[in-house]
């Protein structure tokens, strides 16, 4: 603003008297133009404004002619000023027509006229500089405004060329196969990855029909989906899906498809992203084959074959016959261990061939379950002669010798087959089922089938849930121990009692020791079972001996060969004397002749180290089995305990004697005499026996004809009263 | 994929179709910085209320004795939100008048004034314009060129003349407003107008409705209400009054009726 104040020549500064004709024109020239309510301008900046341009129409009009020049300059000013209003113009032309001439004191009569003219043209060339002043500002301004404009569009063209760009690269270079469609279906515009993956030009791909890409391998899920998403009920879909293309080939691929909305959420097209997922479908068949599948052999492992059992149960009609073959192969441990594991790998694929050829021809599933135990199942049975002939058909296909490294291997199965309706059973039992029959078909001879029989099955299920009792029965304390009585036959003192254990089992009562030894021996449970019993009896003994000084029994414990193979029970056995306090003389272990004679090595120096503890070793059911006599001389045996049979032969029924039992009973006493071994005779039952016993020189006796087992307060009771027979003669 | 913006318009749909606030404030001016979208609505307008142009003339008048004030107590820098298309009397010319060194940064919405103001200011080290809007604080305040003038630790001249009545309620005013509160330092001033029903209503309401079917929708609000976006500022002196009343610069220069020209302005302080 200041700089139009201060813009007049030096020359056309006023001097005194002027300036205040000047000053009182410029305040009501302010005055006119402040009553338009057109000026931004302090009233000050106005005023100094003004007087400026009063002192140029001043000169200008004083001037003769005027000075048009000057007068037009000061419209042009009013325009910069930006006091431009029409209603500023009309004001200002106002002021000047009246009150120009009486402030300047110019409007004297003399020259009236001519001053009057004078101020008319300054007028016209106010208001000329004015117009012509208005018109190159309004040009200026407008043709500001329009490259302002040219440039705000140049930019917004740069940045949608820029985003259409982007999404051009996007689009065109990204690795998926991409397809724009329109909400029927019908492709706009897609991209190189969807002309590779239909095999053809991308041209040639505009217009045709998404539905033109169904494959008959396609879920009638997926194009009802498709309708969801084209209708706007749905926003997005994805599957899976085999893509046909131009050359036939096919190819598996993952698709995404979705709905794009405008801002108004109207649907306005689809966009489908397609990946080809070939290579992944196929990686995800190998681990679900493998995962499915034995690898050394390629069957179908346990996994798949119990799926296909529920999966047939679950499918089947009740009445529908389904069974089972359970087989392993005969002696297959023995290959292992003498040929190597390396041929009986060879061996199980050979016989996995061998099997598959033959049970797949016939339609049936067979697996390897595991180690040498295959299995097949047998789904649409007629019966069990049905299933039986394919058991036959198993253990003919494994008679030929199976090639292995150059050897001719002889192999046999035992199978277990069982057959019944779906209704019937579940496949829990079935497996069950068959995997007991197997063991039958082992039991009875190997390289067979057997099948199911309901009361071999229920035995064996009684024995091994008896079997699998035994641990919790031995903490219960449902064992107990009787004694029986071992009689010196020379004077038939009570010399010593044999402990023999019994099982107080809560359901089934009283178990004698044949119903579980064998089967705590088959589950090892034997060595703890013997543990207690040992310990049992040592505390009995000792207790006696407390009782009844040097007139108390030693004991006898039976150990099984289980428990003599294990080696820490030289270490128990001392364990329990101690704890116990019982003089290990006190103490006899019995072992059968079969246990004894198949100890070799470790069991053997077992042995030898217990009888170095001070024990007495004696062997039990003398004569049953096959003595290695040589090799009884060198074992640390001390006593011989004769087998029932033989004293039985001593004195028949009738009372007459097998005189060659007697002679053989003989000899054996004799033999054990020889090497220093004192002989006990078992199942002792009448007089006749007993008297024939002490005659054959035999040392002690044992059985009902003495006193049958019996808790330990019969013993007692014998140890306090004596009563025992008394040997005659 | 959200940082991807797409311009809101396409090219060819700019300026030419829809009215724009700061040209038709021009054109009530007398400038030719406008289309004729933006005289038609002006002349529409003026229908209703034929004393628009000195409504906007009064409306400079007060930013020009607002801008004096704050310079003359020390503002250095000033945030001129809504600034329009530069003129003479504008913001920068005013404060330079008094103090060369003051910082100026403009904000508009409007690309095409943004544009235009860049020519005009083009060369004036001090100043910069930035397109950016009201409803949007944090991104204004956050701008890099306009950190590059104004220092946030320092007083404050925030300057939104003839641009609140433009933002409704549902757009938060007084949260925008806060957000500036927040960022002005002690000391700081904020230098407001706003349109409103209680002079001449007769007068503005149809104004309203008018500007509502141009797609330019206005909002006039009570001096009540104004008062209560500004809570936690306090009032210069002489408090919300109509445009004329606030601090003349001559007792002449009010008429018996500056409610006539429905529109309130103050200065208000950021303690």
């Amino acid at each position: 603003m200041s700089r139009l104040v201060h813009s007049l020549p030096a020359s056309q500064v006023p001097n005194g008297r002027a300036q205040t004709k000047i000053d009182a024109f410029t305040r009501e020239w302010a005055r006119a133009i402040g009553s338009t309510g057109q000026t931004t301008m302090t009233r000050t900046d106005l005023l100094g404004f003004l007087r400026t341009q009063t002192v140029r129409l001043t000169a200008a009009l004083r001037a003769d002619p005027a000075d048009l020049t000057t007068a037009d300059a000061v419209g042009a000013a009013l325009v910069e000023a930006h006091l431009a209003g029409a209603q500023t113009l009309r004001a200002t032309m106002a002021v000047i027509a009246e009150r120009l001439l009486p402030c300047l004191g110019l409007d004297s009569r003399r020259g009236r006229a001519r001053t009057r003219a004078r101020l008319v043209d300054v007028q016209a060339a106010v208001a000329a500089g004015y117009a012509n002043a208005l018109r190159e500002q309004t040009f200026r301004e407008q043709e500001r405004v329009y490259r302002a404009l040219l440039v705000v569009q140049r930019q917004t063209q740069d940045e949608w060329w820029t985003s259409e760009a982007r999404f051009r690269a996007v689009f065109a270079g990204a690795g998926l196969a991409m397809a724009i469609t329109d909400l029927n279906g019908q492709i706009i515009d897609a991209n190189q990855g969807m002309a590779d993956l239909a095999g053809c030009p991308v041209e040639r791909l505009t217009g045709r029909h998404i539905r033109q890409f169904a494959h008959p391998d396609d879920p009638p899920e997926v194009w009802a989906a498709f309708q969801e998403l084209t209708s706007g009920r749905r926003d997005h879909m994805r599957f899976d899906k085999r893509f046909r293309r131009s050359n036939g080939a096919s190819v598996w691929t993952d698709v995404s498809m979705s709905l794009i909305r405008d801002e108004d959420r109207h649907p306005r097209y689809m966009v489908a992203m397609i990946k080809d997922i070939t290579e992944r479908r196929a990686l995800q068949e190998q681990l679900h084959h493998q995962a499915t599948h034995d690898p050394l052999t390629g069957l179908p492992n346990r996994v798949l074959f119990l799926q296909r059992l529920d999966g047939l149960f679950e499918a089947a009609d009740p009445q529908a016959r389904v069974g089972m073959c359970f087989l392993d192969l005969d002696g297959f441990k023995t290959v292992n261990d003498t040929l190597g594991h390396e041929v009986g790998d060879r061996l199980l694929s050979a016989v996995a061939g061998r099997l598959d050829d033959c049970v797949s021809r016939l339609g049936h599933l067979v697996a390897r379950l595991g180690g040498d135990e295959f299995a097949v199942l047998l789904e649409r049975l007629s019966g069990l002669d049905e299933a039986t002939a394919v058991a036959d058909n198993i253990l003919d296909a494994l008679r030929a010798p199976v090639a292995v490294d150059g050897q001719q291997l002889r192999i046999s199965a035992s199978v277990g087959v069982v057959e019944r309706a779906v209704g019937d059973t579940s496949p829990a039992e079935l497996t069950r089922d068959a995997d007991v029959t197997m063991y039958r078909a082992k039991a009875e001879g190997r390289g067979r089938w057997a099948s199911f029989d309901t009361e071999y099955n229920s035995r064996a299920v009684a024995r091994q849930s008896l079997a699998a009792a035994l641990p919790q029965a031995l903490a219960r304390r449902e064992f107990a121990l009787d004694y029986q009585p071992l009689v010196r036959l020379h004077d038939g003192a009570l010399v010593g009692v044999e402990a023999l254990v019994r099982w107080h089992h809560p359901r089934l009562g009283l178990l004698m020791p044949n119903k579980f030894i064998d089967l705590a021996e088959d589950t090892g449970m034997i060595v703890e079972l013997g543990r207690w019993v040992l310990r049992e009896a040592c505390r009995q003994a000792q207790h006696w001996h407390e009782q009844h000084r040097d007139g108390a029994p030693f004991v006898s414990v039976n150990l099984s060969v289980r428990q003599v193979r294990e080696p820490a029970i030289v270490a128990e056995t001392a364990d329990i004397l101690s704890e116990t306090g019982l003089d290990v003389a006190r103490l006899q272990l019995e072992l059968t002749e079969s246990a004894v004679m198949e100890t070799t090595g470790e069991p053997a120096q077992t042995l030898r180290d217990l009888a170095g503890l001070g024990a007495r070793i004696a062997i039990d059911d003398f004569g049953t089995g096959y003595s290695n006599l040589a090799y009884l001389r060198h074992l640390p045996i001390r006593v011989l305990k004769l087998a029932g049979p033989f004293v039985e032969g001593l004195a028949g029924r009738d009372g007459a004697p097998d005189r060659v039992d007697q002679r053989i009973v003989a000899a054996l006493v004799e033999l054990a005499h020889t090497l220093d071994l004192t002989v006990t005779a078992e199942g002792v039952q009448t007089e006749a026996q007993a008297n024939a016993l002490r005659t054959l020189g035999c040392d002690t006796g044992q059985g009902w004809y003495f006193a049958q087992a019996g808790p330990p307060e019969k013993i007692e009771q014998l140890l306090r009263t004596r009563h025992l027979p008394v040997p005659t003669a | 994929m959200a940082a991807v913006t797409r311009p809101e318009r396409a090219p060819e749909d700019l300026g030419l179709s829809r009215p724009n606030a700061a040209r038709v404030y021009d054109y009530y001016l007398g400038g030719a910085h406008n289309f004729e979208v933006d005289r038609e609505l002006a002349r529409a307008a003026m229908r209703h209320m034929p004393q628009l142009p000195q409504v906007m003339q009064a409306e400079r008048g007060f930013l020009h004795r607002a801008v004096r004030f704050i310079v003359n107590d020390g503002i250095e820098q000033i945030l001129d939100i809504g600034c329009g298309i530069s003129m003479t009397g504008n913001v920068h010319e005013v404060a330079h008048a008094i103090n060369p060194s003051v910082r100026v940064a403009c904000v508009d919405r409007d690309p095409i004034a943004v544009a235009n103001s860049r020519q005009m200011l083009a060369g004036k080290g001090s100043t910069t314009v930035i397109q950016a809007d009201l409803r949007e604080p944090d991104a204004i305040l956050g701008n890099a060129r306009v950190r590059q003038l104004i220092d946030l630790d320092k007083p404050l001249g925030v300057v939104i003349v003839g641009v609140l009545h433009f933002i409704s309620d549902r757009e938060d005013l007084a949260g925008i407003l806060g957000v500036l509160r927040n960022a002005m330092a002690s000391g700081s001033y904020l230098v407001m107008t706003h349109g409103s029903h209680d002079g001449q209503p007769a007068q503005t309401r149809p104004m309203q409705e008018l500007y509502q079917q141009r797609d330019t929708p206005i909002w006039f609000r009570s001096l009540r209400q104004i008062a209560d976006l500004f809570r936690g500022f306090s009032v210069v002196d002489p408090g919300i009054v109509w445009l004329p009343q606030w601090r003349p610069d001559s007792p002449c220069d009010i008429d018996e009726h500056p409610e006539r020209l429905s529109r309130y302005a103050a200065v208000f302080r950021r303690d």
